[in-house]
């Protein structure tokens, strides 16, 4: 158990940069995801962690060692793969002892380890099989199995879920965060799942293009994106944005709206608002004849989804999803009155991209 | 996180070896073929070469074998490939079978077809058991030219087909199905497929049995020895006579180039013929 | 109708040979009569090696043998034979160790590393096959008088190492390429260094493949017969003994004798022939 400093991690392959001067620092016993599509550098910064690859420059520290230039096996961690990398050549017992054997430990304490593990991951049975001989699932649990049967100080897990199917990944995903929050290691989980991110972790750290742009609380990173990149990433459908122009300080013209808004030098803002954040006026109730400023956006295409029905809508050019009720009783090419809800809209700077408080 | 070193050092003995091996000979070759004893340039070791009476014979008899045995053998080793792909069962039982020959050197070769062709042989006893023939015929007789070259044919076609074999089905191997079924799904018939999808896709693997046996059948020997002695002169018995008989390493030498030069350039043929564009491969 | 089922389970279908039983017949046919065309000749070399010199040279030949190993004994009590048994053997081995050594460190090379020049590596390799390598032995046979090679097992086992070290370059290099780094990765990860990583988990699974492309170098090397009579004299192997035998020799030495060196390249065959095809699936690329 420990905490893990990055400071100022950088990776170049040849003139391409994989990660850009990345600092980042994980609690003791936290649990950290890092999230992002594939390519934006997630893999390679765990990988670093990991010592299989050497940072162009910066620092790892784990606990108060520091251990960039450490072998991984000198670096008192554990890793799960994608593919899960279970041994063909060793029965799943050898597979989880393997670690512990490396490191010289004595049989009973081999056993005694294996054998909880086994239990813990709910694979006693299988501990004389092949690789070979387990499905998928069970080769993902024994992979586990093996990294926590080291008691590392850090455990790493590289898209640990991706290649199962959907239904046993929903199962694995509530065993893994019980399982890991009981053996308080601190751990760092890649995913591009956004679900799996959500549900799992303590902090998120949102990659894109080899820079972290925000690491906060599941919560934290839907409501509050600390940038445009997050809202479009996270949350399905993303967060709709519609161009603002400045109309005097602090006013701001949305789509022919006037909108309360930052205080700001720049001409153009953007203006963010999550689908199921907008407030629909049905036609002629009282609501519509509130003193709240409502827009008009014409439906396009409806996609009754059960929970609810998500409707593509334009406004001029730009394309807005709204969430309405699975009822709602619209229909393509209706015109839908609508208004954002005021302590949700968020503002972002189209130059930089980052948001506007 | 490895010495940057590391891939060099486990280079370096396969590396060592073909630059002192491999390479380092080759230059030795032309330079034995280029110079005297003194170490002047000449070319009169080509000219001796190419005056000599089996010359133009042997250069003559070496294409005329390349070109009866490799497309032969080539369009053989791809009826047989596909013939294997269409099976459902006993497959590896008849791959097997099949490649037996790989194992078999082409000296061997030779004399199992020296056990049927040679005068008491077993073509001539079937002859003889048919009524066809009242004596046994002399076919590897220095006055039977036509029939000790279709000996080594078919020796060289029963020998080297599975070579070709091996390369065309793991080839084939590699080709995912799908291919073919959109080509079926799209009205293309089975041979329109063979011709349009599957051929195209396997061109790297033909390519590779087609070099590899061009550069090989430039370089037949034994089997010609075994089967024509000294009947049937080719470039490699050549070189063989040059150095091992005449004890001219010079002359050896500018065969060894002359085999050289052609392998190259048929090499270099091939490879542009059956070049796969950049992104256009499987 | 389940002749379209069994196509669809097809890698590639071929140009011919479609539906009803018909083609069934047509196509067992051929596939019979192929295989007899590989079989009969070795039977027939079979044939006459079991019979007696006699029977041998008489005409016409039966088909059958009456097994008789005067020719087999004959031919093993021939002066020379056992000795170029022996060579064969001793250069052979000598190939196989030679070509695996230099071979599959670079064929991990290859699949594990990206390095400057490792193209230019995969050029000297392939390059190999685009040249008539028998030929390197007129330069080395003066080479090697120089150097005191010449007439010498290890000097013929560098040659026959030539032929067999990019076929064990490319097929390791397939090897290592079909084990999942991942694995490696893993087993540094928990505690192990590079070798120990190599020892514990690359070798254990690469192990009957290497093999297999150790018993490829020694049919090459065992097979070969020009450079073979180039370079040795006193030490010939089988088959440069046998070429050398081959104007003077009687029939029944010559058949027993390609029978000798027909027998151990089948067993070899069979050995390897799992991995036949997949070592050149990827030694094409």
């Amino acid at each position: 158990m420990a905490e893990i400093k990055i400071r100022q991690v950088a990776k170049q392959y040849g003139s391409t940069h994989a990660l850009h001067s990345i600092d980042l620092e994980i609690a003791d016993q936290e649990f950290l995801v890092l999230l992002g599509a594939s390519g934006c550098g997630k893999t390679t910064l765990l990988r670093i962690v990991a010592g299989l690859e050497t940072a162009t420059s910066g620092e790892v520290w784990i606990g108060d060692k520091r251990v960039d230039k450490l072998p991984p096996r000198d670096r008192n961690i554990a890793m799960v793969f994608q593919n899960y990398a279970v041994f063909p050549h060793l029965t799943v017992f050898e597979n989880i002892a393997f670690g512990l054997r490396m490191a010289k430990l004595p049989q009973t304490e081999v056993d005694r380890r294996v054998t909880r593990t086994a239990e813990l991951m709910h694979i006693e049975a299988l501990l004389k099989r092949y690789s070979g001989q387990l499905s998928g699932g069970q080769r993902q649990r024994v992979a586990v199995a093996r990294a926590l049967a080291m008691e590392p100080e850090v455990l790493l897990m590289d898209e640990p879920l991706s290649n199962l199917d959907a239904l046993l990944r929903m199962e694995m995903r509530a065993e893994l965060k019980t399982v890991l929050a009981e053996s308080k290691t601190t751990t760092i989980y890649v995913t591009h799942d956004q679900v799996e991110a959500m549900s799992m972790a303590d902090r998120i750290a949102i990659m894109n293009k080899g820079e972290i742009v925000q690491a906060s609380s599941a919560v934290e990173v839907y409501r509050n994106p600390a940038a445009h990149f997050v809202g479009s990433f996270i949350g399905n459908p993303p967060m709709n944005f519609l161009d603002a122009t400045s109309a005097g300080e602090g006013v701001w013209n949305v789509a022919g709206v006037q909108l309360k808004g930052p205080v700001s030098t720049q001409k153009k803002l953007q203006f963010g608002i999550r689908p199921e954040d907008i407030i629909v006026h049905q036609e002629g109730s009282a609501e519509a004849m509130g003193d709240r400023p409502s827009m008009v956006a014409t439906v396009r295409v409806l996609e009754p989804l059960g929970s609810h029905l998500l409707a593509s809508c334009r406004i001029g050019d730009e394309i807005l999803r709204v969430v309405l009720d699975s009822d709602a009783p619209v229909k393509p090419g209706d015109e839908l009155r609508w208004s954002p809800a005021p302590d949700r809209i968020r503002w972002f700077d189209p130059a930089s991209e980052l948001a506007v408080a | 996180m490895y010495p940057k070193s590391l891939p060099y050092l486990l280079l370096l003995p396969a590396t060592l070896f073909l630059v002192l091996f491999f390479l380092y000979p080759f230059t030795l070759v032309a330079w034995q073929a280029f110079t005297t004893d003194t170490g002047d340039f000449t070319g009169e070791f080509f000219q001796e070469m190419a005056t000599h009476w089996k010359f133009n014979t042997a250069m003559l008899n070496t294409f005329l074998l390349v070109l009866a045995v490799v497309p032969f053998q080539m369009v053989l080793a791809l009826y047989m490939a596909t013939l294997v792909n269409g099976m459902t069962r006993g497959r590896d039982f008849i791959l097997y079978i099949w490649t037996i020959p790989l194992g078999i050197s082409d000296l061997a070769a030779g004399l199992i077809w020296l056990a049927i062709f040679e005068q008491s042989g077993f073509l001539n006893s079937m002859l003889h058991g048919l009524g066809v023939i009242e004596q046994p015929v002399g076919f590897l007789g220095y006055q039977n030219k036509g029939t000790i070259f279709l000996a080594i044919v078919l020796a060289e076609t029963w020998r080297a087909t599975a070579i070709v074999l091996v390369i065309l089905v793991s080839g084939m191997g590699l080709i995912p199905k799908e291919y073919a079924e959109a080509a079926e799904v799209f009205g293309a018939s089975r041979w329109q497929r063979f011709i349009r999808v599957t051929l195209p896709m396997l061109k790297p693997s033909l390519q590779t049995a087609m070099i590899l046996r061009v550069i090989l059948a430039f370089e037949v020997f034994a089997v010609v020895v075994a089967l024509g002695g000294t009947n049937l002169p080719v470039l490699m018995s050549e070189v063989f006579t040059w150095q091992y008989e005449l004890r001219d390493a010079n002359v050896a030498a500018a065969y060894a180039l002359v085999i050289l030069a052609i392998s190259i350039a048929c090499t270099l043929v091939i490879m542009w013929a059956l070049r796969v564009p950049k992104g256009a491969r499987v | 109708m389940s002749q379209s089922t069994q196509t669809a389970k097809l890698m590639v279908d071929g140009p011919v040979h479609g539906r009803g039983p018909w083609h069934r017949y047509v196509f067992t046919g051929i596939v019979v009569l192929l295989c007899l065309w590989v079989l009969v000749p070795i039977y027939l070399l079979v044939v006459n090696t079991l019979s007696s010199p006699a029977d041998v040279n008489a005409f016409p030949k039966r088909l059958v043998p009456d097994v008789n190993t005067e020719s087999v004994r004959f031919f093993l009590n021939f002066a020379g034979v056992g000795q170029a048994l022996w060579s064969s053997v001793k250069v052979a081995t000598l190939t196989m160790i030679l070509s695996i050594l230099a071979g599959a460190p670079a064929g991990y090379a290859l699949s594990r590393f990206d390095f400057r020049g490792k193209g230019s590596f995969r050029v000297l390799v392939l390059m190999t096959r685009a040249f008539p390598l028998p030929l390197l032995a007129l330069p080395l046979a003066v080479m090697y008088i120089r150097v005191g090679l010449d007439d010498s097992i290890l000097g013929l086992a560098l040659v026959h190492t030539t032929l067999a070290l990019p076929f064990a370059v490319l097929i390791t290099y397939s090897l290592f390429s079909g084990i999942p780094i991942e694995l490696e990765e893993a087993a540094w990860t928990l505690g192990c260094n590079r070798l120990e990583a190599f020892q514990k988990v690359i070798l254990p699974l690469v192990l009957p493949g290497i093999t297999a492309s150790a018993i490829f170098a020694f049919v090459i090397s065992w097979n070969e017969v020009f450079a073979a009579a180039v370079l040795t004299i006193e030490n010939r192997t089988l088959p440069a003994f046998l070429l050398q035998g081959l104007s003077v020799a009687p029939l029944h030495l010559k058949f027993a004798g390609g029978a000798v060196l027909v027998l151990p390249a089948l067993i070899f065959i069979f050995l390897v022939r799992k991995y036949l095809f997949s070592m050149w699936g990827i030694a094409n690329r």
